[in-house]
């Protein structure tokens, strides 16, 4: 009995100093999950979520803090590479998914007041205080975060044009009639 | 020099066989009968200012700008690009976008040049007669110069490929003619006619990439071809390392890694390029451009299309300059026999459909395919896939066409990517074989530019958050020198009380001067009035 105890007592003891050493030795810096969500999300840093930029958004989705359907830019794609990547359940999307964008800056309108200058997260609008600003097309993201804070309303959203570099194959129209597994075969006589 | 002189038949080389491949009618004979034939100048030229892959060029001219034929309009703007010339002379009236031969039917900037009929040639640099005693570099400046881009269809600058790198030897340079895909009969008019200059071109080649063995690979639905080929090598000094190998005919032995295989035996590797099994491959109409940006000096700014199809009255080749709308092309060919169901840029199994009668032809369109609606019946319905294997059995590529389309079909990015879908040539075999008539090749071709989509978009996002990053970096930096000179000012105004003290005395001090100054002149104005 006491040989018992004392041998799992040790046993206890041995991997208890083992695991607390490995602990600190093998410790890893920051937050993995956070990480690997962060490198999904489609950093437009839009803030729609509901959170700071998508870093901020990332850890409370490895804290477990929030919904993954909040992303509007990243759409049903995000969703389910987040439901795979945490094993949660797929969430539809609350709101439609939006056209890829940019901002659009009047320049009859624009008086050169730096306020979109400061709200973009992603420095893609250059200009300077009393001159015309500008939005740089290949940065912009369409996070809208520069159309609230103008004070004339000179930005504008702007789809993007289609181009042939951006253009995809459609998905093919012809569909095999039916399902695949029950399709029944066409009568020989 | 005894080697030199053995005359190689093609009977004693080994060929060997790429999986799969199916015989499908050639119908060639519709179009390879007549001699290839200079059509008149249309009266308006669409150049695309981009007719190859890589960086786009910058335009040269302006609108109202007369050019001259031959003259540079558009300059290449990286390595892996090229140079647009005008075709022909005459006046730029327009630079706009305007539909280009591509399966979007989308348009991109094209130059519209109106011809003033005289043909007036721009400055050419001198013909380099004697390559072979110059700088490799020379010829290869040459080359990028006139515009050479591969006119098989995949229009890759002919000069990049020209340039192997340091690090792999090139041993074999493969000339493909042929020219598998049906209807298509361009090379195979261009071999019979012009089979010197090709060999010209060929020699080029063989002297910048000093490769031991050329093979010239055609398929034995072309005698003609082929008799006029060795006929002219036999002429040459060159038949000690060229060969012209007759390969048998099966769609689509022209396929570059096909070809490859037939000749060689080697296989290209996955998602590689020949050069790193050490070979290049040429088409002939390449070969004949490199000829004539050498030896003339001339650029590329004409090329010869296959205008046929059972709907075309008078199918045969012409020789265009290259923008000329597709309309122009089909009324030198005695206009529409019957209304033409689909009107296809390249051949029937890998070409695209066309909208616009005013699309121009590109360095790459070999081929203008007007098909009757006999040629071309509706698609029959979809049905499911009975999972005959059939597909698999006729790939070239060895691929599993039944996983790539259900993975494709899924929308599953990742998983029709494990069963190699860039290995995948978009040959068609698999979808004419189909006995449930699915569109395979449609679901890879969507797969294919989704996945590019994909890619690109997280390349966008990898970038944002780059500068997202670095904004907020240099908000907190901007935030800490503020913090940091506000803490200095303090400190200093911490530290001057004292100072300050005795400036306040001295200033005193010269108050109390400058007082009793005034008031010792008022004092002294006074006795002097007095």
């Amino acid at each position: 009995m006491l040989v018992a105890i004392l041998a799992i007592a040790a046993l206890a003891a041995f991997f208890g100093i083992l695991l607390g050493y490995s602990a600190i030795r093998f410790r890893v810096e920051g937050d993995p999950i956070a990480d690997q969500i962060d490198a999904l999300l489609p950093q437009t840093q839009c803030g729609q979520c509901g959170h700071p930029g998508c870093r901020p958004y990332a850890e409370a989705l490895a804290k477990g803090e929030e919904e993954i359907n909040k992303c509007l830019p990243g759409g049903e794609a995000l969703v389910l590479a987040l439901a795979d990547l945490l094993g949660r359940e797929p969430v539809a999307m609350d709101i439609k998914e939006k056209i890829p964008s940019v901002a659009f800056i009047e320049p009859e309108d624009c008086i050169g007041c730096t306020r979109c200058i400061q709200a973009c997260p992603v420095d893609a609008i250059i200009g300077a205080a009393k001159q015309l600003h500008a939005v740089i097309n290949s940065e912009c993201t369409g996070c809208e975060l520069c159309v609230e804070p103008c004070p004339v309303a000179c930005i504008q959203m702007r789809p993007i044009q289609e181009d042939i570099q951006r253009w995809r194959w459609p998905y093919p129209a012809r569909q095999p009639v039916e399902s695949d597994s029950a399709a029944p075969l066409r009568d020989a006589a | 020099m005894v080697i030199a002189l053995k005359p190689k038949s093609s009977p004693e080389r080994r060929l060997w066989r790429f999986h799969g491949g199916i015989h499908i009618p050639d119908e060639k004979a519709l179009s390879n009968g007549r001699a290839i034939e200079r059509a008149p100048l249309a009266a308006r030229l669409w150049v695309p200012l981009q007719q190859h892959i890589g960086a786009p060029g910058r335009p040269l001219i302006a609108v109202g700008d007369s050019v001259l034929k031959g003259q540079m309009i558009a300059e290449p703007t990286g390595f892996i690009s090229a140079p647009v010339h005008a075709p022909t002379s005459g006046r730029v009236v327009a630079i706009e976008p305007h539909p280009v031969p591509h399966p979007s039917g989308l348009s991109a900037p094209c130059a519209l040049i109106e011809p003033d009929g005289a043909e007036t040639w721009a400055e050419l640099p001198p013909p380099l007669a004697d390559y072979p005693q110059l700088d490799p570099a020379l010829i290869r400046e040459r080359i990028r110069w006139a515009g050479v881009v591969g006119m098989g269809g995949a229009s890759f600058p002919t000069s990049v490929k020209l340039t192997p790198g340091t690090d792999r030897e090139i041993h074999t340079l493969i000339i493909n003619g042929a020219e598998c895909e049906p209807y298509i009969t361009c090379d195979d008019r261009l071999m019979r006619e012009r089979a010197a200059h090709i060999l010209e071109g060929v020699r080029i080649m063989h002297h910048l990439l000093r490769v031991r063995t050329v093979l010239i690979g055609i398929e034995d639905n072309k005698p003609e071809a082929i008799a006029a080929m060795q006929l002219a090598l036999a002429e040459t000094d060159m038949g000690g390392y060229t060969e012209i190998v007759t390969i048998p005919t099966l769609y689509p032995s022209g396929g570059e890694k096909q070809l490859i295989r037939i000749l060689t035996g080697k296989e290209v590797p996955t998602s590689g390029i020949p050069a790193q099994i050490g070979i290049v491959c040429q088409n002939v109409s390449t070969a004949a451009a490199v000829a004539d940006a050498v030896l003339e000096g001339r650029p590329l700014i004409a090329r010869v299309v296959t205008v046929t199809g059972h709907a075309i009255a008078e199918p045969r080749n012409l020789e265009v300059p290259v923008g000329t709308p597709i309309e122009h092309l089909i009324a030198q060919c005695g206009g529409y026999r019957e209304t033409p169901r689909k009107l296809i840029c390249g051949g029937p199994m890998m070409g695209f459909e066309l909208r616009e009668s005013t699309t121009p032809i590109t360095k790459s369109t070999n081929c203008l395919l007007a098909l009757a609606p006999a040629e071309a019946p509706d698609p029959e319905p979809a049905l499911a896939c009975i999972r005959c294997g059939r597909c698999a059995e006729v790939c070239p590529a060895k691929l599993l066409p039944q996983q790539l389309y259900w993975n494709a079909r899924a929308k599953d990015l990742d998983r029709v990517q494990d069963y190699n879908l860039f290995d995948c040539i978009e040959c068609g075999c698999c979808a004419q074989v189909c006995p449930s008539h699915i569109p395979l090749v449609q679901y890879y071709r969507y797969a294919k530019t989704e996945i590019w989509a994909r890619e690109q978009e997280k390349r966008k996002s990898e970038q944002a958050r780059a500068r997202h990053a670095a904004k907020q970096a240099r908000l907190e930096r901007q935030e800490q020198e503020k913090q940091a000179r506000l803490r200095k000012q303090k400190e200093a105004l911490a530290a001057k009380p004292a100072a300050a003290a005795d400036g306040d005395d001295a200033k005193k001090v010269l108050i109390e001067a400058a007082r009793q100054r005034a008031a010792e002149r008022k004092r002294s104005d006074a006795a002097g009035q007095d």
